[in-house]
């Protein structure tokens, strides 16, 4: 170790292993056909699980991450950007959104072909764009079947059993159509086993995210993308699950030994929103300075599910097998898939940005931070809602709080030389030098 | 003869200070037009809607991020300076993510004694809506009643639904003279009439709209009608930019607005059970687009009244950043082509460039002149 570097490090022996299972993933859905299988399109925070009653031959592809893959090759996404802009859609909306559009339009797969179009879309919708995005790609694809279940019943402290009920009972419908579409008999007993591993799965990556508490962290959130991005993908699979089981025991064993994500870490940081995914280059610039960025509400909280542990700190969120409860039949099942996801983090701010800030707080002190970025993202109304007031809460609270204008999709609207020196000035502050 | 309505939206304010006086009752402040007035009038409170003023301001900055619409950080703005310092309470019915912000800021930074953030369901095409908009509405109820100490009983409510009822009726029959070669009474009236609605007791404004209604029929406006449009889109109340297409030889004839027919056009079907009744009428009402999906059901009940209405052009008009009906114009232009109805596009941001978009909207305008050119 030179005389800059405080601790060990080492890469993740696990990467590879999720490489693998996301390439799987889009070649999956890709061949789908050719196997005889289905294909459906969603959103990241779709109920996956529901789907997987219809077989084993099911195959997805989900929204957001695709078109966040787009965005990181940067010619292919301005030729997605630009496609759908001919088309007469507005270049202020969602940029994953006008990214998924355009491989549409062109029919250009990203990992080659012609873009697979999907048998049903099965979407969620919370944000202003969910069910339109897709309304939008059953126009471009000349007609596709598509059902959407409404999520956006309130923040979970207020949730009772008519919220719940509403989204139990489209949950049910859903679940009618998506026999009368594809024509397949339902498997009640898939759903339970899609279930489980979803709680299992999401419960594990926020032990994953809490054990970013240590000191030094054993991730820094560049890694913590290419890792939570599994969730948004199958949250619902037994690999996703068991690779976070794998993911947690390895992160424990770094946090045993103190290995660190950045051997050079002086300096703790979160961020917020999607990053402008063409840019991830920025969190490495941060390390010059010997900040880390342990994560955030986004990449705890998009897929992660948490409670207030006894002690009163935040920790994974125990799952229904940890408690003992056997489901037993469909509405079992989506009862708890329903009341699971309401909990989600990231849905809580849709209702008011003064609960995103109080989580945010709990984070920056749980978490030892020294300040925190805000990623003021123009590519994402859904994840952008409210966070002017949450830099006025986090400043009140007494957390330095730097901000950057940017897009997570559209590399027009980020510039990564003024952003590097929006963090020398941040840095600066914090006392901090390269 | 649209005077009292044109003096009652420009003097806003004065009006619900006077009626607070005259009538010792309180005054709610809502933001969106699925807040369901019904409930809250029954109780005596005065539902107002909360809109901008349309002027440059640059106090919502620290507050609403510059992505969001130029409507809902307007309507923010007027809270922070002070303008509605005479309001009892605020509320939203969950709508798009844009204008929910200026209600969560307001809640956080300007003191009011009752606030109320309505679930308001976003797929009103599932059958599973109305159970559950009942439920959320039986909450709200509570709330409103623990509030204001009083119990709403089923006779405040038939009276109120019927008072809701009789403008929506009364405002149905002012349009439906504007179907008339000659129409009695310009596009920017009839906004003036419509927004006037919204921060009045509609027993007032029923009682000015059967004095209108007295006369209006034979009415001669004295003006040409030129080109019949139609307007539609995001929120506007923007008399200026309405006063100024109507100056360059058109009339608007019907629109489909928050501000126009999407706030008036449904009724309440009285029914036993009068919550459910009034949340019918917001599930099957006129949809926003944050709410027209997985159908597009604003597509065919906007060509009906291009039909109706004897419509020649359309002018679609948004708010700057307006997702929800960013993702529509795009179908809904197309329907308007299809059928041969030309249109024009425009962005509306809180002051209007109204020299730029008259300069435009003349180029328009002579589109539909160029048959006689080539005669």
């Amino acid at each position: 170790m030179s005389a800059k570097e405080l601790y060990k490090t080492k890469p993740l022996g696990c990467w590879n292993k999720a490489k693998e299972i996301r390439q799987n993933y889009y070649l999956d859905y890709a061949k789908a056909h050719e196997r005889g299988g289905l294909r459906w399109a969603g959103g990241a925070w779709t109920f996956g699980a529901i789907p997987c009653g219809l077989g084993d031959d099911v195959w997805s592809i989900t929204s957001e991450p695709y078109s966040a893959s787009i965005a990181n090759n940067k010619e292919f996404s301005m030729r997605c950007l630009e496609a759908t802009e001919r088309a007469g859609y507005a270049r202020d909306l969602c940029s994953y959104m006008r990214n998924y559009w355009g491989s549409v339009i062109l029919n250009e797969f990203l990992w080659g072909g012609p873009f697979p179009k999907p048998d049903f879309i099965w979407q969620d919708h919370i944000c202003c764009s969910h069910a339109k995005w897709y309304q939008v790609v059953s126009d471009l694809e000349g007609g596709i079947p598509m059902f959407t279940i409404d999520v956006s019943v309130g923040p979970y402290g207020e949730v009772n059993e008519n919220k719940i009920n509403y989204l139990v009972g489209q949950m049910h419908d859903g679940i009618d159509w998506l026999e009368k579409v594809t024509g397949r008999k339902y498997n009640d007993q898939k759903l339970i086993e899609a279930v489980y591993n979803e709680c299992r799965a999401t419960s594990l990556w926020a032990e994953v995210c809490a054990l970013n508490k240590a000191i030094p962290a054993p991730l820094d959130e560049k890694t913590m993308y290419s890792l939570y991005v599994l969730g948004t993908l199958m949250k619902h699979s037994k690999i996703v699950a068991d690779f976070y089981q794998e993911l947690r025991d390895e992160v424990k064993d770094r946090v045993a030994n103190k290995i660190a994500a950045i051997p050079n870490e002086r300096c703790r940081l979160m961020s917020d929103t999607q990053p402008p995914w063409g840019f991830l280059s920025l969190f490495r610039y941060l390390e010059q300075y010997g900040a880390v960025s342990i994560g955030s509400l986004y990449t705890f909280g998009l897929i992660g599910i948490w409670e207030v542990k006894p002690d009163g700190t935040w920790g994974a969120r125990t799952t229904p097998q940890e408690k003992g409860i056997v489901i037993k039949d469909r509405d079992q099942a989506l009862r708890i898939l329903a009341d699971w996801n309401l909990s989600k983090p990231e849905w809580q701010h849709f209702y008011s940005p003064h609960l995103k800030t109080e989580m945010m707080i709990r984070i920056a002190k749980e978490w030892s931070l020294n300040g925190i970025m805000l990623h003021y993202n123009r590519g994402c109304e859904g994840l952008t809602v409210g966070i002017a007031e949450n830099r006025l809460g986090l400043i009140e609270a007494g957390f330095p709080v730097m901000t950057f204008e940017g897009n997570m999709g559209d590399e027009r609207e980020f510039d990564l030389t003024k952003t590097m020196a929006r963090v020398d000035a941040f840095m600066e502050t914090l006392g901090l030098k390269k | 003869m649209f005077d009292k309505f044109r003096d009652w939206g420009k003097n806003r304010h004065d009006y619900a200070k006077s009626w607070k006086e005259r009538t010792g009752g309180k005054v709610l402040g809502y933001f969106c037009t699925y807040v369901p007035e019904e409930i809250i009038y029954s109780t005596g409170v005065l539902p107002v809607r909360i809109l901008g003023s349309h002027e440059p301001q640059d106090v919502t900055e620290p507050h609403i991020f510059g992505m969001f619409c130029p409507f809902c950080r307007d309507c923010l703005a007027q809270g922070l300076k002070g303008r509605y310092d005479y309001l009892d309470g605020i509320m939203i019915a969950q709508s798009c993510l844009h204008i929910r912000q200026a209600y969560t800021s307001w809640e956080k930074h300007i003191p009011v004694d009752f606030k109320y953030y309505l679930t308001m369901p976003q797929r009103v095409q599932s059958p599973r809506a109305l159970p559950y908009l009942v439920g959320e509405l039986e909450a709200f109820k509570k709330a409103i009643e623990d509030w204001t100490g009083k119990k709403i009983t089923d006779k405040a409510l038939d009276k109120s639904i019927e008072v809701y009822n009789e403008n929506r009726r009364l405002m149905h029959n002012v349009y439906d003279l504007r179907k008339a070669d000659k129409p009695p009474l310009s596009g920017e009236e009839a906004m003036q009439m419509v927004i006037s609605s919204q921060m009045t007791d509609k027993e007032d404004h029923n009682k000015e709209l059967k004095n209108v209604l007295n006369g209006l029929e034979k009415r001669n406006t004295g003006r040409e009608t030129g080109v019949r449009l139609i307007i539609l889109g995001s929120e506007d109340d923007d008399l200026e930019f309405i006063h100024m297409v109507e100056s360059c030889g058109a009339t608007f004839v019907i629109d489909d607005h928050c501000t126009g027919t999407r706030y008036f056009w449904n009724e309440v079907v009285p029914e036993k059970n009068r919550i459910e009744a009034i949340a019918k009428r917001y599930i099957e009402r006129v949809p926003c687009p944050s709410k027209d999906w997985e159908e597009r059901r604003r597509v065919p009940h906007i060509l009906k009244l291009v039909d109706d209405w004897k419509v020649k052009g359309a002018i679609v008009i948004q708010q700057k950043f307006c997702d929800p009906h960013e993702l529509d114009i795009p179908a809904i232009r197309k329907a308007l082509k299809d059928k041969g109805i030309k249109n024009l596009f425009l962005e509306l941001d809180v002051t209007v460039p109204v020299g730029q978009f008259k300069v435009r909207v003349e180029a328009f305008l002579e589109m539909f002149g160029e048959e006689d050119l080539f005669d």
